[in-house]
């Protein structure tokens, strides 16, 4: 579905991704781990069209999505939930959620998501008046993901959506992960709480200073040392 | 005596207030995407005065601006119906939807032009960089009329029947006040509804709020950019149609002064916020129009920006700047 041809992305001189290659199959949880400024939220800007490879390509269902610009990937059903939400603040919940929706003109449809969303995180919906910027960080990160949920995507993409929230909240996050998953929703995970995602993906890739360093299944990866010792906090 | 000064200068203020509601509206706006501000959207205003001229005189056949053949040829020749004259009634009503809509319409396009041409290839420089161009703009437009248009001022012919209506108390209230008033009211509406309602208006609220969200919502962001560029030089031309009809001549250098009372008015009511630039615009209004009937006129512009400076001093973000922090 979504493959990663070798991309080096830079900011300014700095080479922040060294020729990284992936790939996502329909259907699957994918991880991408990795310490601070590896390079996980620069690939997923770089998939979503946020940044711009200098080399490589990106393609999804068969077509090139590298160097178009970022509404155009969207459209395409790449839905990035970027790290640190990014929730527009001085609009409702429900206006956030609607904005998840923009490319969508099926009222109907919108309407039964904005429901299920509201299941999935009834939370949100007793506060669906509430201006974004006074929810709280998990709030937040609930919103975030519903907003991504809105657009239908074919393929959802996940900046480190447990980052500083309470273990309920985090239990919470990745069980709407896997449940999305069953239901249709192709998933990449950026994280860094790598247990758990390893937990839950079927295939991992580690990343270190713009490469990837180690890929293989979720489960052989949690049982690598090397993953073991760097990640895991086990010495 | 007293009352009735401070009635009518709230009259008086309030239609002032309007047309820098109207201005600084295009401040805010792309103020509230760019973070720049756009100087040269004074002149926006005074392009909007000038188009009005050019439609009035064909739409009229008097000749308005002497050499306006050399400018647009297409006009030497041109008649059109007479019927739009008649002095009142629907004439003037269709006269009046043609001469605002072909002014808002054509410096609309002017500000997407300009946005395009003049800011967009900027749009990754220094913040310093598109804001001297907006200077050069502004610098190019005003030289543009001097020169091919006149340097001279020109009188705004009369338009419609003006007349004072008495409110009692000493106060009237003129019919073009009113018409200035009812038609800032309703464009100052339809913007509101528009930004909160629709579904284009929440996506330029996004995308000022934050631009690379935006982007993920799949919301195109030059869009939006210039669609802003489109509303806020339409609503500057309206104010400019009325300033030439209020005060009866229209000049070149016309929109320095409205220009920088209106970002005055945008930046007392936050800059970036919509609600703001329109409180924003009639306070000024009203407060300059009493201090030149308590004080003299010329003390306005004085009181105007010491208002200013108090703003800045003790509500840096404006009347109604943001109070919603933001978490990270
Ligand atoms: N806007 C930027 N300008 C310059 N350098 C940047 C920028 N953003 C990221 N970098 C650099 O690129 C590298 C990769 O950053 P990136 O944000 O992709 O890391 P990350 O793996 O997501 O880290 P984290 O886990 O902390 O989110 C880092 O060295 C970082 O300093
Ligand atoms: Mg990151």
């Amino acid at each position: 579905m979504l493959k990663v041809n070798d991309i080096h992305t830079f900011y300014g001189q700095i080479e922040a991704l060294k020729g990284i290659s992936l790939e996502v199959q329909e259907g699957e949880i994918v991880t991408l781990i990795g310490a601070n400024g590896a390079g996980k939220s620069t690939t997923l800007k770089t998939i979503s069209g946020a940044l711009a490879p200098k080399h490589g390509s990106i393609e999804f269902e068969g077509g090139i999505i590298s160097g178009m610009p970022i509404h155009k990937v969207t459209q395409k059903g790449v839905i990035q939930v970027p790290e640190g939400r990014r929730i527009f603040a001085r609009m409702t919940v429900t206006e956030n959620l609607e904005m998840g929706a923009f490319l969508r003109s099926d009222k109907d449809g919108i309407k039964d998501d904005m429901d299920r969303v509201f299941e999935m995180f009834p939370r949100l919906r007793e506060r669906a008046g509430q201006k974004g910027g006074t929810l709280s960080g998990g709030e937040q990160q609930m919103l975030a993901m519903a907003r991504g949920i809105m657009a239908r995507p074919k393929l959802l993409m996940l900046d480190e959506p447990s980052m500083g929230l309470a273990p309920v909240i985090v239990e919470l996050i990745f069980e709407t992960i896997v449940e999305l998953n069953k239901s249709g929703s192709t998933i990449l995970l950026v994280e860094q709480n790598a247990a758990m995602a390893l937990a839950i993906a079927d295939r991992g890739y580690v990343l270190e200073t713009g490469t990837i360093k180690l890929t293989g299944p979720g489960k052989d990866l949690l049982q690598n040392e090397e993953v073991r010792k760097a990640y895991l906090g086990e010495t | 005596m007293l009352a009735s000064t401070i009635g009518q200068q709230l009259v008086n203020g309030l239609t002032l207030g309007g047309m820098y509601a109207l201005i600084a509206l295009g401040y805010t706006l792309v103020y509230g995407i760019m973070l720049m501000i756009n100087f040269a959207h004074s002149e926006m205003f005074m392009s909007g005065a000038y188009v009005g001229l050019f439609t009035l005189q064909l739409l009229t056949n008097q000749t308005i601006i002497t050499n306006a053949a050399k400018v647009l040829p297409f006009m030497s020749g041109m008649q059109s119906a007479r019927v739009f004259f008649t002095g009142s009634g629907f004439g003037l009503f269709i006269c009046f939807v043609i001469v605002f809509g072909v002014a808002m319409v054509a410096v609309g396009f002017m500000g997407v032009l300009i946005e395009r041409f003049a800011y967009r290839p900027l749009r990754h420089a220094p913040r310093l960089a598109p804001l001297i161009s907006a200077i050069g703009v502004s610098i190019f437009l005003q030289n543009a009329v001097l020169l091919w248009i006149d340097s001279k001022a020109i009188p705004f012919p009369k338009v419609m029947p003006v007349h004072d209506i008495k409110l009692g108390g000493g106060v009237s209230i003129s019919t073009l006040q009113i018409l200035i008033l009812v038609t800032t009211l309703v464009l100052l509406a339809c913007l509101d509804t528009f930004v909160a309602r629709t579904k284009i208006g929440k996506a330029m609220r996004a995308t000022s709020q934050d631009r690379e969200a935006a982007g993920l919502m799949g919301i195109d962001i030059n869009s939006v950019i210039a669609l802003a560029f489109f509303i806020g030089p339409a609503l500057g031309a309206v104010a400019g149609v009325f300033a030439g009809m209020y005060y009866g001549s229209v000049s070149f250098s016309m929109g320095f002064l409205p220009g920088i009372k209106s970002f005055t008015a945008a930046v007392i009511g936050g800059i970036g916020n919509l609600r703001g630039a329109i409180l924003g615009g009639f306070a000024l209004g009203i407060i300059e129009s009493l201090a030149a009937g308590f004080l003299s006129s010329g003390y306005k512009d004085v009181v105007a920006f010491a208002i200013l400076i108090l703003v800045l001093i003790f509500r840096p973000g404006g009347l109604l700047g943001e109070s919603v922090v933001e978490k990270v």
